[in-house]
């Protein structure tokens, strides 16, 4: 276990990369009130786009940048559309989300199989020599250095910046936010682009360096649906959004650990694992926001640690139509 | 008046002509001629008789969930779960199936295995729907992870209790006994049984929509959720019951997939059919009546895509492209024309 420990969990946090990525650019996204659904396609989509291009190129940077741009585009007809024309987010998203799986099957035919590039590992000189925090956290690709930096990036970003109070006004009350002379629709659009440009990276991340190539299944599917339910996890703050990724992570990475002792289970089976918990936690989290519950916590001191970890108050406009009258 | 049929005529025109240009600068795009594509896909889907019935194969489930979904939709709740309660209701036959034969005469264990796949369909649903009125857990979210939880059941069950003696495979159980395959018509591999019951869904539906207080329950709640709770009716109770029915319809196609078309239980056993119900109610814009044709539409592209990767080298993904593209179109144009609606106003 000792030995080993450093390594799972060096794993656990490169896994996590392109989770943080596609979760917080969905935060950022849903701050501003709208819910971009089609995360599973896009997720995919830019996966095969960002191979393709670094396969033809050589550029794994290029790969990166096409892959970011594929996820901005599909999250701009998500923003376009609701905002332009009123159409219901939940509906537009989740054709997306079948339709750009398809779309990356489609047109991901000729590369499927194939070695490509692959994003080079870089371990940090000086900080990889810490004692076993170096060994986790240091000895990774850059990509996964840029997650720990967009973690800190968006919290600065929502709370202590302009934009930020802006963003997360027109989430909670667009209607006030643009009598107060707040551009509602034109913050809600571009960070809905800016979300799916992380969520693009995510993509990338996974065909160029944790999941490497491109095939039919790839092996990223479903991972769109569990990044949206780490925000709700999360409670919409981007720190708790990350140590959302990093649990699903981990949890993945003790079901390859299980997969080794049970071998006569497909693998699968414990890929499934994830789902019921979400669904597990989803319903412990309703239950800590329930106003009973929160007025317990008031006199009950264990209560009221568990209530404040878990408390969770999506943007009040999340997912609403926005009339501009 | 007048109005009223132009505007659905010029919407679908619009739907249609974006969709065929979209599709076909796409496939020039990647260097296939398109109309040897489209060609493929009208000879590969109706091209014969031994072709249609399978189209017939696909529309049976694709009507049955599109029917269920108009339930939960006509509440405003989004059943993405429904892909599990056909996987459900498919687990349910096959137990019906192994339990009782060959204890039991054939038919019975037909008629039980029917029974089965709707109760595990309906409470399959049933357990999202009561996640969302009694845990506040998003139906959508409920739905999906049950889904992939149904989906590593049906992987348990094949490799494990009900798997193929000696080995195991991804090719599923071992096929049913030949007494419990329902019958189909000579030459034309399509059950009358599973196309009866299909149309005959689709009618009590209309019909209930149509004709009785339910119906007008449902309307009534899915319109406006706080003039329901004043005028007496339960909510919670309605969305719960809407659940089931949404649960049995997927249930009875999950029977079908198993007893009529694969006579085994099988990973894909579902085959996306779920989603694709999803899209096909949308595309009907929430109502009845465009449903059996749609389904056809997206049948028949389902059936003639399978032949494009061993003729033209591309992927049958294609069809599911243009089933998206459709709907995202009629999206846009549908609430184009009701905010200029709207506006005039």
């Amino acid at each position: 276990m000792s030995a080993e420990f450093p390594v799972i969990a060096a794993t656990v946090v490169g896994g996590a990369a392109p989770l943080v990525f596609a979760a917080l650019g969905e935060t950022i996204t849903e701050r501003g009130g709208i819910i971009n659904l089609s995360l599973d396609g896009s997720i995919l989509l830019s996966a095969m786009t960002g191979f393709a291009i670094a396969y033809k190129t050589g550029s794994v940077f290029l790969g990166f940048l096409s892959a970011g741009i594929i996820g901005a585009l599909i999250a701009a007809v998500v923003a376009s559309s609701t905002l332009f024309l009123r159409v219901s987010q939940v509906a537009v998203g989740f054709v997306l989300a079948l339709m750009c799986r398809d779309l990356a099957y489609f047109l991901g035919n000729p590369y499927s199989r194939i070695q490509g590039p692959q994003l080079a590992y870089t371990p940090i000189p000086f900080l990889e020599k810490i004692p076993i925090i170096g060994k986790i956290f240091f000895q990774q690709n850059i990509m996964v250095y840029g997650s720990y930096i967009l973690i800190f990036a968006v919290w600065f970003f929502l709370y202590k910046t302009r934009w930020g109070l802006m963003l997360r006004c027109a989430g909670e009350n667009p209607e006030a936010a643009y009598i107060r002379g707040i551009p509602v629709e034109k913050l809600k659009f571009w960070f809905t682009v800016l979300g799916g440009f992380f969520v693009g990276i995510a993509g990338a991340l996974y065909s160029l360096s944790v999941k490497p190539g491109w095939g039919r299944p790839q092996g990223a599917e479903g991972t769109g649906w569990i990044a949206l339910a780490i925000v709700i996890f999360g409670g919409w703050e981007p720190i708790k959004v990350a140590l959302g990724a990093y649990l699903f992570s981990f949890l993945q990475a003790m079901g390859i650990v299980l997969q080794d002792k049970f071998s006569s289970v497909p693998a699968q089976v414990f890929q499934v694992a994830p789902f019921p918990l979400m669904i597990f936690t989803l319903l412990f989290i309703n239950y800590f926001n329930r106003k009973e519950i929160q007025e317990k916590a008031l006199t009950n001191p264990v209560l009221k640690i568990l209530s404040r970890i878990l408390k969770a108050n999506p943007p009040a406009s999340l997912g609403k139509v926005f009339y501009r009258n | 008046m007048k109005d009223k049929v132009l505007k659905p005529i010029t919407r679908w025109f619009i739907v249609i002509g974006s969709v065929f240009v979209i599709i076909t600068l796409l496939l020039y795009a990647i260097k296939v001629n398109p109309f040897e594509v489209y060609k493929l896909l009208i000879e590969g889907s109706l091209g014969s008789k031994y072709r249609i019935a399978r189209v017939l194969n696909v529309w049976i489930p694709l009507v049955l969930c599109s029917c269920g979904l108009l339930y939960t939709f006509s509440l405003g709740l989004w059943n993405i779960g429904i892909e599990g309660q056909i996987m459900l209701g498919a687990i349910g036959a096959t137990a019906a199936f192994k339990w009782f034969y060959p204890s039991f005469p054939s038919l019975y264990v037909m008629v039980l295995g029917f029974l089965f796949a709707i109760i595990a369909g309906g409470l399959w649903a049933l357990f999202a729907g009561i996640l969302k009125t009694k845990g506040g857990v998003n139906e959508i979210f409920a739905g999906l992870g049950l889904n992939f939880v149904a989906q590593g059941l049906i992987l348990w069950l094949i490799f494990g209790p009900w798997k193929r003696p000696g080995i195991a495979s991804m090719s599923g159980t071992e096929p049913f006994n030949r007494h419990l395959w329902l019958s189909t018509l000579k030459g034309f591999r399509v059950s009358p049984v599973a196309l009866a019951i299909a149309v005959s869904v689709f009618i009590a539906t209309v019909f209930i929509f149509k004709y009785t207080k339910w119906g007008l329950f449902f309307k009534a709640i899915g319109d406006n959720p706080t003039a329901g709770t004043l005028f007496g009716i339960s909510v919670n109770k309605y969305s719960l019951f809407a659940m089931f029915l949404a649960g049995a319809c997927a249930g009875i196609a999950g029977f079908f997939q198993t007893a009529g078309v694969y006579h085994r239980l099988i990973p894909a056993i579902s085959s996306n059919y779920g989603y694709l119900a999803l899209l096909i109610v949308m595309l009907a814009n929430f109502s009845y009546w465009p449903v059996p044709f749609i389904a056809f539409f997206f049948a028949c592209l389902n059936v003639g895509s399978i032949q494009l990767p061993m003729v033209l080298n591309i992927d049958s993904s294609l069809s599911g492209i243009i089933q998206g593209l459709s709907v995202l179109v009629f999206l846009c144009v549908y609430n184009f024309q009701k905010l200029k609606e709207n506006s005039l106003e």
